[in-house]
């Protein structure tokens, strides 16, 4: 491990340490919540508001200069002010004047993630103002002294303990606050107070409203209400990219930013303001005359729109889709990593989580981001979770590639034929490489098996892999076959005469060179079903060099396994992947890295081998031809990558369907995620995500078959629970009676 | 648009923990009496026929009196059947602080002015924005946060919320 490698891992396992707990506990129960909520709305419903707030997005920040005039425009027609800010330091020296205007010795602030960003609270202290979070989460953070774990409960790392001794020790209070009612009454106490003596109130706005110059804020304590309704001078923040038309435009998001971000069907309070408001100003100095004290002071609105890198972000095709975030959090409650380390290892100068990357490469630099981007690792859950689908870890992706050039300018990610550890320049790029090339490694180490299993595993070589290659010596590495799948299918006869369906079985690297049985086996229940079965001669999809941000060599890859297979595809052949990140990249990651009618083609004529042994029952094959379950019971971890693209449901209904009783675990990914568990640094992190998943499994698996549908998952069951996860093909398999 | 139903809103308050009483409106008046705890503040209701003025509620209260108000009494001119929300107008008449500095919330709300659910309120809320009218709340339920550990009701905002549905008379 490198020095910098050896500070990531202590900083990650004190964190598991100190935060982990609190972290998991709601950030799963965040995550729970919002599944709940979809299904109780229905897919259906929920599917359309995610398409239609997309397209919203997409259009209003195509516009974007020009909703900008418009809201301009209404804001100032309704008596307030506009300010488009060039950057952070640009809209706090604004503010500060308007707080200077009204002679204000004090500011209260409800929940807006853009002022963290601006650092906003520092500027107006460091003006002489006092400066006041009413937003509990907030409030606890600004005492702590802290910066928040996630974009939406920015305390959630934090026990009631915690927060007890925080508040004793900070206000000394003459009851003890130890419980959340009375720790809450003592806020509200003590925050009202600074809100009704505070002359500018400082909100964000989830939304700006261009045609009526509106803004929209949704929070649960009522807050934001205060903040924007008794000071008299209100100030909202917001990004240029929260603008969107009109009101109607509104509708999709009310239904999903709640139900994203808690599994709400809709806030405590949706307040949608169109300032100066109606609502008379209160005149605290005329504390007992009526009408709210008879002021006579006039409203006084200012919306400040803060650019900080924006502009540049929306003229770039791959940060753009950035700006449609609506920082509900679900990238953050879906992710494995984040559930188990949080915002505070996962995250940067302000925003956390998946989507983070974008943001912090976007406002801040690419450096910023190479500090957590590695985090991600393109498991993919948060992509369905997100209401505006961000393709978030193509975000991640992306930025991860542009770090790696940053990082070494000689950085070629064309592929690297010798893979001999280049000693002069140990670092980064060359475990990037290495991982990013497995294939060469499996081509080498499968051609030289056994010796190559038996050298890689002697102590001096794990020392070498972990001191130039950051390769935990803790973790298994996998076992080369000597044989490849392809090999031994090439040396079997056609057995099926008169075929149902022509399969081509894609060999991807594991299946081909470590996992070969799983291939073997799926070759043969292909063939019970009465199909044809080929294995081409086809290398990587380019899922390995992808996750290591390689994209040219993945697109390389992708190139030629397209054209490979697509021949086949001509010939009428069903493309058939073991492997779901494979898959995945097939029906998913093309997308982007195939020209469009290739990646259609391929996309529509590839399956997952349950999907596809699905697929033929159900149009008639006989599955008596396959082993019966006779109710014996199997413990079911669907692969993170095959559940993004719903694929996990139908290895389910092929196990009951042949008599299996299936337990399915519920956790979002494994933790090995590919290359990420074998990586020093995250080895502890990754066993900490692996434990959920064992968990689960724990009890069963002493009755039950533990079965995997990808590589990952299976070394990491392996290793936290007995080494025999099988894939659920294997099940299938005919040789088993 | 289509009127929501008042039984459906009922018991969308009800999963929300706010208790809500259908009246005709002869029968306002009192039931406002009933659900007070004094002292209490109002907003005059924007509604032709109903008025607060001879309930136990100040009008246009001082300052003072907001702040030691237990209760607080408003009018909505919308609610939504499947959700039990209401909508808190930006009005002189000062809603908004009427519906947030007291601990008790009570809102009237007319059974006609509900709407079946969210799509349909938005229909009302396009209308009311081309009129001119442009600042509501859209309230659901009491304030609550989980930033203290466990889900707590009453933070900046309403405990308790309690809705009287008026309907027409028969
Ligand atoms: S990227 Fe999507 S899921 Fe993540 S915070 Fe933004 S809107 Fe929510």
């Amino acid at each position: 491990m490198s020095d910098s490698q050896q500070l990531d891992a202590d900083r990650i396992r004190t964190l598991l340490e100190s935060e982990g707990d609190e972290i998991k506990e709601n950030t799963r129960l965040f995550n729970t919540e919002r599944y709940d909520a979809v299904k109780a709305v229905g897919e259906g419903a929920h599917e359309d508001n995610r398409s239609q707030a997309r397209a919203i997005k997409e259009d209003a920040i195509e516009r974007l200069p020009e909703l900008i005039n418009r809201t301009r425009e209404a804001v100032e027609a309704n008596g307030g002010t506009v300010y488009v800010a060039d950057d952070a330091e640009d809209a706090n020296r604004y503010i500060a004047e308007v707080a200077d205007n009204v002679d204000a010795d004090s500011v209260v602030k409800s929940k807006s993630m853009t002022t963290e960003e601006m650092d906003l609270n520092e500027a107006l202290e460091a003006d002489g103002l006092d400066v006041w979070e009413t937003d509990l989460g907030e409030f606890v953070i600004q005492v702590a002294e802290e910066v928040p774990s996630h974009i939406v409960g920015p305390s959630l790392h934090k026990s009631r303990e915690e927060i007890t001794k925080l508040f004793e020790e900070e206000f000394d209070p003459d009851e003890p606050l130890d419980s959340a009612e009375k720790l809450t009454a003592f806020a509200r106490e003590y925050l009202g107070e600074c809100i009704d003596d505070a002359e500018v109130g400082v909100t964000g706005a989830n939304f700006v409203i261009a045609e009526s110059g509106s803004i929209a804020l949704v929070t649960n304590e009522g807050n934001a209400r205060k903040c924007a309704s008794i000071p008299d001078t209100h100030v909202a923040v917001a990004g240029i990219e929260k603008i969107i038309p009109s009101i109607a435009e509104l509708e999709p998001f009310a239904e999903l930013i709640s139900r994203s971000a808690t599994g709400q069907d809709i806030p405590q309070y949706l307040s949608l303001l169109t300032p100066p408001v109606d609502t008379p100003a209160i005149g605290f100095d005329g504390r007992d005359e009526p009408h709210f004290g008879n002021g006579d002071a006039d409203r006084d609105f200012h919306l400040v729109l803060l650019d900080n890198g924006r502009r540049e972000m929306r003229e770039d095709d791959d940060l753009r889709e950035t700006l449609y975030c609506i920082r509900c959090g679900a990238c953050a409650n879906s992710c494995s990593n984040f559930q188990s380390v949080g915002g505070h290892a996962f995250g940067g100068e302000t925003y956390t989580g998946g989507i983070a990357t974008g943001w912090e490469a976007g406002i801040e630099s690419n450096d910023v981001a190479a500090e957590f981007n590695d985090l991600c690792t393109g498991c993919s859950r948060c992509v369905n979770a997100c209401p505006v689908k961000i393709d978030i870890p193509g975000i991640n992706t992306v930025v991860r590639d542009r770090i790696n050039r940053g990082k070494d300018p000689g950085f070629d990610d064309v592929l690297v034929d010798g893979l001999v550890p280049d000693e002069e320049e140990p670092g980064t790029p060359l475990r990037k490489r290495f991982f990013g090339n497995f294939e060469t490694v499996a081509r080498i180490g499968s051609a030289t098996a056994p010796l190559s299993n038996a050298v890689a595993s002697t102590g001096l070589a794990r020392k070498a892999m972990e001191s130039v290659l950051g390769i935990d010596a803790r973790r298994d590495l996998p076992e080369f076959r000597r044989t490849t799948l392809r090999e031994w299918a090439a040396s079997r006869e056609p057995r099926v005469a008169d075929p149902e369906r022509r399969v081509a079985l894609y060999p991807d690297v594991y299946t081909n060179y470590v996992r070969a049985e799983r291939g073997k086996a799926a070759v043969r229940v292909l063939e019970a079903l009465d199909c044809e079965v080929v294995v081409p001669d086809v290398g990587g999809s380019g899922r390995a060099p992808l996750s290591q941000g390689m994209i040219a060599t993945a697109e390389k890859k992708a190139e030629t396994v397209a054209a490979s297979l697509l021949t086949y595809v001509e010939d009428g052949y069903d493309v058939v992947a073991v492997e779901p990140s494979d898959l995945a990249m097939f029906r998913r990651e093309y997308e982007k890295l195939l020209p469009e009618a290739a990646y259609e083609r391929l996309d529509g004529n590839s399956y997952e081998v349950l999907e596809y042994a699905y697929g033929l029952l159900e149009n008639g094959a006989d599955s008596d031809v396959l082993p019966a379950g006779d109710g014996d019971g199997v413990a079911y971890h669907s692969h993170c990558q095959q559940r993004t693209l719903g694929l996990e449901g139908y290895t389910e209904a092929v196990l009951e369907r042949l008599g299996y009783d299936v337990l399915t675990s519920d956790v979002e990914c494994c933790g090995m995620a590919g290359s990420f568990g074998y990586k020093s640094e995250y080895y502890d992190l990754s066993i900490d995500v692996g434990e959920t998943l064992a968990d689960q499994f724990e009890e069963a698996a002493a009755e039950r078959t533990v079965i995997a549908s990808g590589t990952s998952c299976m070394e990491q069951l392996d290793s936290l629970l007995s080494p025999g996860t099988r894939h659920p093909v294997e099940l299938l398999d005919p040789e088993r009676r | 648009m289509s009127t929501g139903s008042v039984e459906q809103f009922q018991q969308s308050l009800s999963r929300l923990d706010t208790a809500s009483t259908a009246v005709v409106p002869d029968e306002l008046a009192s039931t406002v009496a009933d659900l007070i705890e004094p002292p209490a503040v109002g907003a005059e209701l924007p509604f032709d026929g109903l008025s607060l003025a001879d309930a136990p509620v100040t009008l246009d209260p001082s300052p003072s009196r907001l702040r030691e108000a237990v209760t607080g009494v408003s009018g909505s001119r919308m609610g939504i059947a499947s959700l039990g929300t209401v909508a808190v107008e930006s009005r002189a008449e000062g809603d908004e602080f009427v519906a947030l500095y007291p601990e008790r919330h009570v809102v009237v709300v007319r059974a006609s002015d509900l709407r079946t659910d969210l799509s349909d309120a938005f229909g009302w809320l396009r209308a009311e924005f081309e009129a001119d009218r442009q600042s509501f709340i859209l309230a659901t339920g009491p304030s609550s946060t989980g930033d203290m550990g466990a889900l707590v009701q009453g933070v900046h905002g309403p405990e308790e919320v309690h809705v009287i549905i008026v309907r027409d008379n028969e």
